[in-house]
């Protein structure tokens, strides 16, 4: 029951959100909401499974395309382009798993990270088409859902805070049910999991596209709801980022990859003022936290005092 | 002009390319091979050889060759320094372990990238050749220095092979290797050879960036393509074999010059990035790896 009150109690204070922050912020929110939502899908790889990806860019710039490219092309709406880009992510996901997941470890960090790269180059390639890093505007008419204008500041919130709610519940369910709990077992002990009967490679390719149902979601949320699609958002940096923030937030929580890309978000737009050396802190964080806080912020609060935090 | 003058000067590029990755390589491979660290920030100790090799080119009063020959002597120095404080500060106390390094790793690639253009700037420098001869090949003259890189790069790998199977520090070094215990209980410092391999390692990459900057100009961002190309070529070799090394990376070498020439240098990356993830994921020990 207080798991639900939570999360819930959460998804309600983003609801106000809209009304007592600046245009500016509640655009910021409506962005790190998205980008949570990638994120999210990479704790349940990494934090729940144990998958370490380094590749999940890839899945993000698929949801991104799925969406962007139908919008382009052939004039999609908003709804479809949405689903096509959910449907994108999750299929690249489940292709890079039956491939990747035949390897475990350093050589899974590897190999994902070079099918990213191979994508990236890819989409490059194809610069006539995908507009390569230059990348190309989504249309106006691609941007509207049942009468309403997505670009436009309230549908956009709500658009972002919508699809969050759903992921975040949705994870909720997921890492509470049993596949979830194989999920972990997986994490913790590969080898007992096999001899008590499951397939660790099934269970691995389970999480492993839903993490890219989520990707894809936010990458197509993203093309979406800020109207770009470009191929920057296949490079290592998107790779990085989400782990980053799960390892900030914290790991195997379900609510640390919000918390740990709004903390990244307000200490990059805190250091603003002092320095323009993002990649400093980005750098700096991640040392930080490998050296100092494994956990990431959640899970020691967690360890130390709230035992009961999903 | 005809097929065969694009031909020879795609593979004279070509090994070009192949010389400056078998010494990065052969860096990241040593690393790996002793310590199993999974080094992201390898292209940045790269990138700041050569950056380091412009300022002391730059710095320094007499003529181009006397400078260049001090930036090699000076800028793989201070980066395999550098790396030394990064392994005791951080890859130490991370007890080696092969997830958390990576991310380390990472975080490292990002400062050090920073740091780069904090300090050097954004832009391009270049660096002039300690000479400036041209070798007369059958249908065009081809830069005397490209084939000096070629040359240095192979007395430096058979300096390396010979350091590693000759010299008590390269048994130390393979016994590390093989079995990190088992050199302990023989008394064998094993942190003070895995600060070394790093050092090593790193050093590695700097000397390649030094001897590419006279060829290609020194800026912030140019340690990204070698790394990438540095783990094609480290896995497609097969992870610490010295000879895979240097095999994958004429092979690597000399087919980005060709497919470059020919089609695109985009292509060429999509497929080596291709090629070595399928040989992770179909043959982990490598083309040439030595155990079955």
């Amino acid at each position: 029951m207080k798991h639900w009150t939570l999360h819930l109690a959460l998804i309600a204070v983003l609801f106000t959100a809209q009304y007592w922050l600046s245009p500016y912020h509640a655009t910021n929110l409506a962005r790190i909401m998205v980008l949570a939502v990638f994120a999210m899908g990479y704790n349940l790889a990494f934090g729940y499974t144990g998958l370490l990806s380094l590749g999940h860019a890839l899945l993000l710039a698929a949801g991104m395309y799925a969406a962007g490219l139908p919008a382009q092309l052939w004039g999609w709406s908003a709804g479809p382009a949405f689903i096509a880009g959910i449907a994108g992510g999750g299929l690249v996901a489940a292709v890079l798993g039956l491939l990747a997941l035949r390897t475990a470890g350093v050589s899974f960090m590897i190999v994902t990270l070079m099918f990213a790269q191979a994508g990236y180059l890819t989409l490059l390639y194809f610069a006539p088409v995908t507009g390569g890093d230059d990348g190309f505007a989504v249309s106006a008419a691609s941007r509207t859902l049942m009468g309403f204008d997505l670009s436009t500041d309230t549908p956009r919130f709500v658009a972002a805070l919508t699809i969050f709610a759903f992921g975040l519940l949705a994870s909720l369910v997921l890492v509470r049910s049993p596949l979830g709990r194989t999920m972990v077992a997986m994490r913790e002990n590969e080898e007992r999991s096999r001899m008590l009967g499951y397939n660790p490679f099934t269970v691995k390719l389970a999480a492993l596209t839903i993490s890219g149902l989520y990707a894809g979601a936010a990458g197509a949320a993203y093309a979406i709801l800020f109207g770009y699609v470009g191929a920057s958002f296949a490079t290592i940096q998107y790779s990085i980022l989400p782990m980053l923030y799960v390892l900030l937030g914290g790991a195997g929580t379900t609510l640390g990859p919000f918390l740990g890309a709004l903390v990244m978000f307000a200490l990059i737009e805190a250091a603003t003022g002092i320095t323009t050396a993002h990649q400093f802190i980005v750098g700096a964080a991640l040392v930080i936290l490998v050296l100092f806080a494994p956990k990431g912020i959640l899970g020691t609060i967690r360890e130390r005092w709230v035992r009961w935090l999903p | 002009m005809a097929f065969g003058p694009f031909l020879l000067l795609a593979l004279m590029e070509g090994l070009v390319t192949a010389a400056v990755l078998a010494l990065a390589a052969a860096g990241l491979s040593l690393v790996f091979g002793v310590m199993r660290v999974v080094n992201v920030a390898h292209g940045e100790f790269y990138m700041l050889g050569a950056v380091l090799a412009w300022a002391v080119t730059t710095m320094f009063p007499g003529p181009p060759a006397l400078a260049f020959l001090a930036a090699v002597l000076i800028a793989p120095l201070l980066v395999a320094a550098l790396a030394a404080a990064a392994d005791g500060l951080i890859l130490k106390r991370l007890n080696y372990d092969p997830e958390a390094t990576i991310v380390a790793t990472i975080g490292l690639l990002y400062i050090l990238q920073q740091a780069a253009l904090s300090l050097y700037g954004p832009n391009a420098n270049p660096v002039t050749a300690p000479f400036e001869w041209r070798i007369q090949l059958p249908w065009f003259g081809y830069s005397g220095y490209k084939l000096f890189v070629v040359l240095a790069a192979g007395l430096i790998l058979l300096a390396l092979w010979l350091f590693m199977t000759r010299t008590k520090a390269g048994l130390i070094m393979r016994a590390t290797q093989v079995d990190r215990t088992t050199a302990q209980a023989f008394g064998i410092n094993v942190d003070r050879v895995y600060m070394g391999t790093f050092a090593l390692g790193a050093g590695l990459a700097a000397l390649a960036g030094v001897l590419i900057v006279p060829i290609q100009q020194a800026q912030y961002l140019m340690g990204h393509d070698p790394l990438l190309l540095s783990f094609i070529v480290v896995i497609i070799g097969g992870l610490g074999s010295l000879r895979g090394t240097l095999i994958a990376a004429l092979v690597i070498g000399l087919s980005d010059g060709v497919i470059s020439m020919f089609f695109t240098p985009t292509l060429a990356k999509i497929l080596a990035t291709l090629l070595v993830a399928l040989v992770l994921v179909f043959r982990p020990q490598g083309l040439f790896g030595a155990k079955a």
